[in-house]
């Protein structure tokens, strides 16, 4: 048994995060001296690639955008108390939806036309992609945890085979498709600046930034306002409760895994629609699994999952930074540093609250408790 | 006193975040003596105890075993220190047989056979000397509860317990295995163990223990001799004023019985294993009566309820409330209950009856979420929400008073409030009501009786499934007795005693 520790909420939700990722730095610090090089240069590096100028600043927006897709995909899933670790065939399967629709429309349609339908299909495919599994949860049993990583290579390899064959453009010899129209591109955030008259340096991030935090909008209405929200938040925490309450479980998690699919999918509106202009293979590359760390440590809410994938953006953008800057620095110390902030801030995220509650005691804390209720 | 005494706490100080759950507390047990801790839930009495077997690290204070100072920061330390405990949730694993269970942790050597041997020959003995006879073969699936009990004891005796803790240990038990067990535990006093009994049961306290500390809000508030003491003294001093919770004079009026409200006719039900839960019971609700019905935990009851509410089909019956009838292929389901004016308040308040994560306000439209007034075009209506949990906190006395309060904060007794606030607030016709007063304090038990019998006496059917024999005996207008998921009996409550009641749950016809 445990001893129950019950930090104030203030600690919980602000000190303990920020505890966790200096910890997960000050262990990468150590690294990074090991491997020979100056920690402290290292991080002033990385902060500066991420936010220092307004085109690393895109760049590390770009990251994030896909990451809160992922993210919010993986909390969809998990309030109905489910696991969807399906993002990365989800997201593939998005790419192929956006890609199919703008090559199908691209040519004949005007773009206020074809963007909100290369969105449409890109969800759509993203959906029905998570729908399969969480269908064969609700009715036969089997576990989405089974189900959606058999997906990811169901996915895979129908991408693979699409890419190589039907939709491969002729005389191309790499996997992929014929650019879109431009009519089916999504415009970069530099682009719709320049209409205004605004002058911003090229970069990948295109509009679906915007998308994203709608995304991350209507994600927080929907759990935290809605009777459906409400049905499938009582699923997730206590299934016998729910059914207790007259709640039907199975399309539930139809619905929540449709939608998670669907949020995942719209990875494929930023990196197919947004950067690459056209379906190919590799255009995910992690950010489905990244999804579920990203989820872990915001927690699960809205809110938390696009600081989360700030944070993951700017490791992304400032690691390349880095590896440009620092002879014989590779990016791998980056992905080192991603996976000790997961394991810190996300597998071991409990691990520093008894001691900072026995701090916090020792400082005086918490017999004031009913007067100072924290913010 | 000649010998030291058995176990000493001093200036014992624990604390839970903002609970205060042990402040100052003092505990001297005289060795070889029965000692009663009473208190109600949230009083600190099984923190205590935690922290007299290793669960638990006192934040300051300390702790002498036999005159020795001690620093118990395990179980494994306790068990070598001479104490044992019997938990209220048995430690027991159930597909190995009652031998092995008691050798689990302890075996001597490493080959088992030899050990098997080495450990049922002292068993025997010990089984000898202390009268607490177990068959050591069976599968501990296999025991009936009482048995499962005496292998606990034997249990922590074979470790060498010289200490004994017993947690709630009569919760379980019938009246008469609650006696065997006490003629048991007094045999054990003789040879000289102690024994600390925690309880809520302060007939048990009387009838059994030689001293007495009864604890409130995390200090002791009493600490004496049973012959310096009684029921009432007891009683006043757990809830501080006094309190009643015997049978009520009568409020009722109109015909009674009253109109059918519900009934139900040789029902059969088989859990998922295809064990046969519920045998031919058939039973029948009337408007202004509160049918009780008894018999130890796991005789069919919780299945019954969940037939009647509809949260489980059975295999055969019929069931009719008011004009509906349903037939298992087309079973009553949770919304139609609801809409029929049958509520339930459920046995597991942790587990069904609220969502624990869920703020107060969610918790308290819990089954009710789909009613206009919680929600328009698929938005829930939270300023609804809030107003009428404020609503229901205000008449049912629910503390703290805030609806925004995640419903795992409040405690046993204000949840269970919370709960039958919930389903009282449509007026039900039919109130189905399981272990109203689990886990709950003497306070709001009698608060929650109290509201049982006005909503019968304003012409309510209630059906009440209870394990505590007191709290059928104080409540219910006739007694239907299950053993074995069959209707053992049914008695007037004119005609009840423990004793009747008891040789029905037992499975006597």
């Amino acid at each position: 048994m445990t001893q129950p520790t019950e930090l104030p909420r203030w600690m919980d939700v602000a000190l303990l995060p920020a505890v966790n990722l200096a910890i997960a730095l000050l262990v990468a610090g150590g690294v990074v001296m090991l491997v020979g090089f100056e920690p402290g240069q290292v991080l002033a590096l990385l902060v500066k690639g991420a936010f220092g100028s307004r085109s690393g600043l895109s760049y590390t927006l770009y990251y994030a955008t896909t990451f809160v897709f992922t993210g919010l995909a993986v909390a969809v899933a998990f309030h109905g108390g489910l696991f969807n670790i399906g993002g990365e065939g989800q997201a593939m399967m998005g790419g192929l939806g956006a890609g199919l629709v703008a090559l199908a429309l691209g040519p004949h349609l005007p773009a206020w036309l074809v963007l909100p339908l290369v969105v449409l299909g890109a969800a759509l495919a993203g959906m029905v992609w998570g729908a399969i599994p969480g269908a064969l949860q609700a009715w036969r049993g089997s576990h989405t945890v089974i189900t959606t990583i058999m997906f990811n290579f169901i996915a895979a390899a129908l991408l693979s085979y699409l890419l190589v064959n039907p939709l491969r453009e002729p005389g191309n010899m790499s996997p992929e498709t014929a650019l879109f129209a431009d009519s089916a591109r999504v415009p970069r955030v530099h682009e719709a600046l320049a209409w205004l008259g605004i002058e911003w340096p090229s970069s990948p991030l295109n509009l679906s930034v915007l998308l994203a935090a709608a995304a991350v909008l209507c994600t927080w209405l929907a759990l935290w306002k809605t009777r459906g929200g409400y049905a499938l938040r009582a699923v997730g925490f206590a299934p016998d409760a729910a059914q207790y309450a007259g709640i039907r479980p199975r399309w539930l998690i139809l619905a929540s895994m449709a939608a998670s699919g669907a949020l995942a999918g719209l990875v494929g509106v930023n990196e197919i629609a947004g950067v690459h202009g056209r379906v190919l293979f590799d255009f995910v590359a992690g950010a489905g699994f990244a999804g579920i760390a990203v989820s872990l440590i915001g927690r699960n809410h809205p809110l938390g999952i696009v600081l989360a994938a700030l944070l993951f953006g700017a490791l992304y953008q400032g690691g390349s930074e880095i590896s440009f800057e620092v002879p014989g620095f590779s990016r791998d110390t980056v992905f080192m540093l991603q996976g000790l902030i997961v394991l810190f801030s996300g597998a071991m995220a409990q691990v520093a609250a008894p001691a900072l509650l026995r701090l916090w005691r020792a400082a005086g804390g918490g017999r004031s408790t009913q007067a100072k209720a924290g913010p | 006193m000649a010998t030291a005494p058995a176990v000493a706490m001093r200036h014992i100080e624990k604390r839970f975040g903002a609970v205060h759950a042990n402040r100052d507390v003092a505990l001297t047990v005289a060795a070889g003596t029965v000692h009663g801790i009473v208190g109600e839930n949230g009083a600190g009495k099984s923190t205590l105890m935690s922290i007299l077997y290793g669960f638990y690290e006192a934040d300051s204070g300390q702790i002498d075993i036999e005159g020795k100072p001690a620093f118990i920061k395990g179980s494994a330390q306790a068990i070598a220190l001479g104490i044992g405990m019997v938990h209220q949730h048995f430690m027991l694993v159930d597909t190995l047989s009652a031998l092995d269970n008691v050798m689990l942790g302890a075996e001597p050597g490493w080959r088992l056979t030899p050990a098997r041997a080495k450990v049922r020959q002292q068993l025997q003995a010990l089984m000898q000397s202390t009268g607490l006879q177990v068959r050591l073969d069976a599968l501990v699936q296999d025991l009936p509860v009482g048995e499962r009990q005496r292998l606990e004891i034997l249990k922590a005796l074979y470790r060498g317990a010289r200490i004994l803790i017993l947690d709630e240990p009569t919760a379980v038990l019938t009246p008469q295995e609650t006696e065997q067990l006490f003629v048991t535990l007094r045999g054990l006093r003789e040879r000289g163990t102690t024994i600390l009994l925690i309880t809520h049961k302060l007939k048990e306290i009387m009838a059994l223990c030689d001293f007495v500390t009864v604890m409130r809000a995390g200090q002791v508030v009493l600490d004496t001799a049973i012959a310096e003491t009684s029921l009432d003294g007891l009683a006043q001093a757990m809830v501080g004023r006094r309190v009643n919770l015997g049978r009520e004079p009568d409020g009722r009026q109109g015909p009674q019985p009253g109109r059918l409200l519900m009934s139900a006719s040789g029902l059969w039900a088989t859990d998922s294993l295809g064990v046969p839960r519920l045998q031919d019971v058939s039973l029948a609700l009337r408007a202004g009566e509160i049918v009780g019905i008894a018999g130890v935990s796991g005789n069919g009851q919780s299945e019954l309820l969940d037939v009647l509410s509809g949260l489980l089909a059975p295999d055969r019956g019929e069931l009719q409330v008011g004009d509906r009838r349903f037939t298992p292929t087309q079973w009553l389901t949770p919304d139609q209950a609801r809409a029929l004016r049958v509520a339930h308040v459920p046995e597991d308040r942790h587990r069904r009856g609220l969502v624990l994560p869920f703020g107060a306000w969610e918790s308290a439209v819990l089954g009710y979420q789909d009613r206009p007034r919680y929600n328009i075009r698929g938005w829930m209506r939270q300023a609804h929400m809030h107003q009428d949990t404020a609503d229901m906190m205000a008449r049912y006395d629910v503390r703290p008073r805030n609806p925004a309060l995640r419903s795992s904060k409040f405690s046993g007794g204000n949840q269970q409030k919370l709960v039958l606030a919930r389903e009282a607030a449509p007026l039900p016709q039919v109130l189905l009501v399981g272990q109203p007063t689990r886990g709950v304090d003497i306070g709001a038990i009698e608060f929650i009786h109290g509201r049982l019998r006005a909503m019968r006496d304003a012409g309510g059917a209630i059906l009440l499934v209870s394990s505590e024999l007191d709290e059928i005996l104080a409540l219910a207008d006739r007694v239907v007795v299950m053993n074995a998921g069959r209707v053992a009996g049914e008695l007037a409550i004119e005609a009840c005693s423990e004793q009747a009641l008891g040789r029905l749950m037992g499975g006597a016809q």
